[in-house]
């Protein structure tokens, strides 16, 4: 309860919040969080190591989650690398993670469907909790987990097969073999991503033959021929030209509604052109996080401000 | 608006050169421009190649060139020397050397009695004209006149004579006195004792390729090199001319050999039935007595029936005998007689030919006949004459099946062995310590693996299974798979050639982008499910490649091989017709103990020595087929999984 009231001190941007009576999760409700003073550059304090609390925008509380972060830490060996970080991500909009690099964006996002569980030094403390699952138990089927979630990397990372049997290829591990629905799949999926048009002629020819933009657009429909719960995209663009980047941010527009995405992004006009919330984190921590017209236009916090307009980072 | 009003800076590129002045030229060592530019480097890497191309290129030239000359039928020369003798066969090689005054001394010993017997004789131009034919006219008169005053030629006369032949013969060598002699194959070992002569080109007094010299290949006692003088059928001669006896031999050659072959064949397919199913029988009886004991009344029976079936097999026996000995009788029937250069007769049965060549009447048409017919024999028969002759077939299919069952074994052990290592084994040191020692094992001489195969695979396992499988034979002491044998072979260089396969199939999972994997992951999928579909696709060029270098390896690999298998001489071969068609038990011949055993271990060297470099040739050819198959493969591969793209 105590974050919005906080925010409100500041904006009344959202008035009210507090009073919705909308219960939030305990996990918003630090206890051992200490007064804000506002006067302190808590850019600062982070670097000295001190804890700093989250500033969140009334509204990002009243969404349906899909995907709970619940005071989140994670160390790779002794070295923190994420703060106890909690925040809600909306359920059917684009929420995206923007920070200098190596501030925790792209470990949280790998966090979420244990992609670090691949790295042999990781430790994790706190959970997430995707549509109310646990993520981190011990008893968690991870491979059955990841088969919830679909994910796009940084470069295209199309596998060595035909376009069809990239598509298909979480239908084919499940064993799927009608040839009817895996042709549907693969259709709706390359719809989904804008791909269709351009390959339905060559389906079953190598998928390493497209270009970057394409091989992307082709990850996106492998991400989502699953029927995800969550998208999770790794700052997508970053290896394509900017018409191919441009492409990725129509689809996201497209996808928006009928998919949770969470997506990192180093560029804050993708950021503010394609997301509905914008998280803004800073060497592990979660600093601010809200609408994203109200994260570039009137920011709770004068570092998110400074970052967004590029004065820092 | 004229012109001289636009400003004349427009078209005017800046000026863009630094101000001279305040520039200095920094001051560089010449060397270090040199190096800078890559010159020298350049220069290095290009010579090293050229160095290492040469080589190769010298090799392979040797045993193309040489390899494949051997085959192709070159004339038969006959000729007189100052020594008195007259030899005839094939002009096989040519060296260049200096004479010592020995050689003179020996020559000139060998002149006199010549000359002695020419100035004896009542007709003094036969003989002794052509050999004294090579002194001017009036030293022969001066001769022939002094023997008129007695009836032996003195001594001092001979001995000046021979003296001056010598010197004629003397001025056919070069001015420093070195002399070129030429190897000529003279075959008739049965008769020379020796299959070569040296001939000193100087001593050569007449040269010649009579047409009707024929040069027989044959099944014993290698080639023989003479004149047909007669051809007998039921010791009656039906024709002594060269040309008639020529066409009789065509006329009855073929059906001779087809009963030759026929003759073979009983006896190694039938009688090896028989003799199979005698040795059954035995076994079976040695078994019955095994686990009954010998006065048992099941052992009883079972020698009873042992005792039928060698009764029915001495019937067939003595059938497929007298049918043997009705071949042989046909077959001596037709023989020909010839007289060699030395006036000797000699008499071949004509099935015995394998094939009769009257090389200095050859077209070109003809040669080229005679040249695929024996490279035809050279790849599709067996050898003959204790390998030295004939045909590497039983080698060509031992070294190809032999390779292939390696392959066969070495590629999915390297593989998942590779795979373990590299997707599963935590990296540590053990895991490094692992790594380390299949390095290692790829620096261990060839020869330990074969002592490894020969104590383990050989004696232990081998002896583990005939105690298991063959107990009749092992209490027999026979050994089954308890010897050296195609299997064991196999297995031998699977493990010599398992550290290619691991390093090479590392590397290539190593080179899957991690991001592959990544993608595999998020979609759900489980690691096995990831290697199977995702890494192990990706990196099978470079499995292959490693394929590609083990088979290349184990097909030319021949010391282990002399302890796990290989053999002289096998005339079964371990995948043929008979049941149960595969036989890994059985010992094999290998092209590559082949060139070791015809090159280094046969009587005849330097006959066989042609065949050493053809050998070598097939082999080449062989483990260059294999590769090239395998590396279309990759590339058909390569183009299916691995792209340009980032």
């Amino acid at each position: 309860m105590a974050i919005p009231t906080q925010s409100n001190v500041r904006t009344d941007l959202n008035m009210g919040a507090s009073e919705s009576g909308k219960p939030l999760p305990t996990a918003f409700s630090p206890g051992a969080t200490v007064a804000r003073p506002t006067s302190v550059n808590r850019l600062e304090k982070i670097t000295r190591g001190e804890p700093v609390s989250t500033e969140y925008h009334p509204a990002v509380l009243k969404e349906t989650p899909v995907l709970e972060v619940d005071r989140f830490s994670l160390y790779y060996g002794a070295k923190k690398a994420l703060h106890e970080i909690s925040m809600l991500i909306p359920k059917n909009k684009v929420t995206a993670l923007v920070g200098p690099s190596g501030c925790g964006k792209s470990t949280l996002l790998r966090s979420v469907n244990r992609m670090n569980d691949l790295l042999s030094n990781v430790r994790i403390e706190g959970d997430m909790r995707l549509n109310g699952d646990t993520i981190y138990h011990t008893a968690v089927d991870v491979i059955e987990l990841r088969k919830r979630m679909g994910m796009v990397f940084q470069k295209p990372n199309p596998f060595p097969m035909s376009i069809f049997e990239n598509v298909i290829y979480s239908l084919r591990i499940d064993g799927e073999r009608r040839r009817n629905v895996l042709a549907e799949v693969c259709e709706r999926s390359l719809r989904g991503a804008a791909l269709w048009d351009e390959v339905k002629d060559r389906l079953h020819e190598s998928a390493l033959g497209m270009s970057g933009g394409q091989q992307q657009r082709l990850c996106i429909a492998r991400a989502i021929a699953a029927e995800p719960e969550v998208l999770l995209l790794d700052e997508p663009c970053s290896a394509l030209d900017p018409i191919a980047s441009g492409k990725i941010e129509d689809l996201i527009q497209e996808l928006r509604g009928a998919y949770s995405v969470l997506i990192v992004t180093h560029n804050m006009q993708q950021a503010s052109r394609t997301s509905d919330y914008t998280a803004f984190m800073y060497l592990g921590r979660l600093i601010e996080y809200g609408p994203t017209p109200d994260i570039f236009t009137k920011p709770l916090l004068k570092e998110t401000e400074d970052y967004v307009t590029g004065r820092f980072g | 608006m004229s012109s001289d009003v636009v400003p004349r800076f427009v078209n005017q590129p800046p000026d863009i050169r630094p101000p001279r002045a305040r520039v200095r030229a920094r001051k560089i060592a010449a060397h270090a421009t040199l190096l800078a530019h890559g010159e020298p480097m350049v220069w290095l890497t290009g010579g090293s190649l050229v160095v290492a191309l040469m080589m190769v290129a010298g090799l392979v030239g040797l045993v193309v060139s040489q390899g494949v000359a051997t085959f192709w039928p070159t004339p038969l020369v006959q000729l007189r020397t100052l020594d008195g003798s007259v030899i005839l066969g094939e002009d096989t090689r040519q060296e260049t050397y200096k004479p010592s005054q020995r050689v003179f001394a020996d020559l000139l010993e060998q002149i006199k009695p010549q000359v002695r017997a020419a100035l004896d004789a009542d007709q003094p131009l036969d003989r002794a004209g052509s050999v004294l034919g090579v002194l001017e006219p009036d030293v022969v008169k001066l001769a022939l006149q002094q023997r008129g005053e007695s009836d032996k030629a003195s001594d001092t006369l001979v001995n000046s004579l021979a003296e001056k032949i010598l010197a004629h013969a003397k001025r056919k060598l070069a001015a420093d006195g070195s002399a070129v002699r030429r190897s000529y194959r003279t075959g008739n070992f049965e008769i020379n004792q020796t299959h070569f002569r040296w001939v000193n080109d100087f001593a050569v007094l007449e040269h010649q390729q009579p047409p009707w010299a024929l040069l027989l290949e044959r099944m014993e006692q290698g080639r023989f090199y003479g004149f047909p003088s007669a051809f007998v059928v039921d010791d009656a001669v039906v024709a002594t001319e060269p040309a008639d006896v020529w066409n009789k031999f065509q006329e009855f050659h073929a059906a001779s050999r087809q009963r030759l072959a026929k003759k073979v064949d009983l006896a190694t397919d039938e009688v090896g039935a028989i003799n199979r199913r005698a040795e059954a029988l035995r076994l079976m009886a040695n078994k019955v007595k095994l686990d009954y004991g010998a006065d048992s009344p099941q052992y009883q029976l079972a020698s009873q029936r042992q005792a039928t079936g060698e009764q029915a097999d001495a019937a067939d026996n003595a059938r497929i005998e007298a049918e043997i000995a009705e071949l042989n009788r046909e077959n001596n029937r037709y023989q020909m007689r010839f007289k060699t250069a030395e006036g000797q007769e000699s008499t071949q049965v004509v099935a015995d030919i394998v094939r009769a060549v009257p090389a200095n009447q050859l077209t070109l048409a003809g040669k080229w006949g005679v040249y695929f017919s024996r490279w035809h024999e050279f790849l599709f028969d067996v050898p003959r004459n204790a390998n030295s002759e004939g045909g590497v077939f039983p080698a060509i299919w031992g070294t190809v099946v032999m390779t292939l069952v390696m392959t066969l074994l070495v590629v999915p052990f390297g593989v998942l062995a590779a795979l373990y290592l590299r997707e599963y084994a935590k990296p540590g040191l053990l895991t490094s310590a692992v790594r380390i020692s299949i390095n290692n094992l790829a620096g261990v001489p060839s020869i330990v693996f074969g002592v490894f195969g020969l104590g383990f695979f050989c004696y232990v396992l081998g002896a583990g299974v005939d105690r298991t499988f063959f107990p009749a034979s092992y209490a027999a002491n026979q050994p089954v798979f308890s010897t050296g044998g195609l299997m064991w072979a196999s297995f031998t260089l699977a493990l010599l050639t398992l550290p290619v396969v691991i390093v090479a199939t590392e590397e290539a999972l190593t080179a899957v982008p991690n991001s592959m994997r990544e993608g595999s992951y998020a979609c759900g999928a489980s690691k096995w499910q990831t290697i199977q579909r995702i890494v192990l696709p990706r990196a099978l060029p470079g499995i292959m490649t490693g394929t590609i270098l083990a088979m290349a390896r184990g097909a030319g690999e021949v010391a282990p091989l002399m302890l796990v298998g290989v053999v002289k001489i096998a005339p079964d071969l371990p995948i043929d017709r008979v049941f149960p068609f595969v036989h890994p038990q059985r010992s094999f011949m290998h092209l590559g103990f082949h060139i070791y055993d015809v090159g280094f271990q046969s009587q005849n060297a330097e006959a066989s020595k042609p065949l050493v470099y053809t050998t070598t040739l097939l082999l080449i050819l062989i483990v260059a087929t294999l590769n090239i198959a395998a590396i279309w493969l990759r590339g058909r591969l390569r183009r299916k999984f691995v792209s340009v793209q980032f």
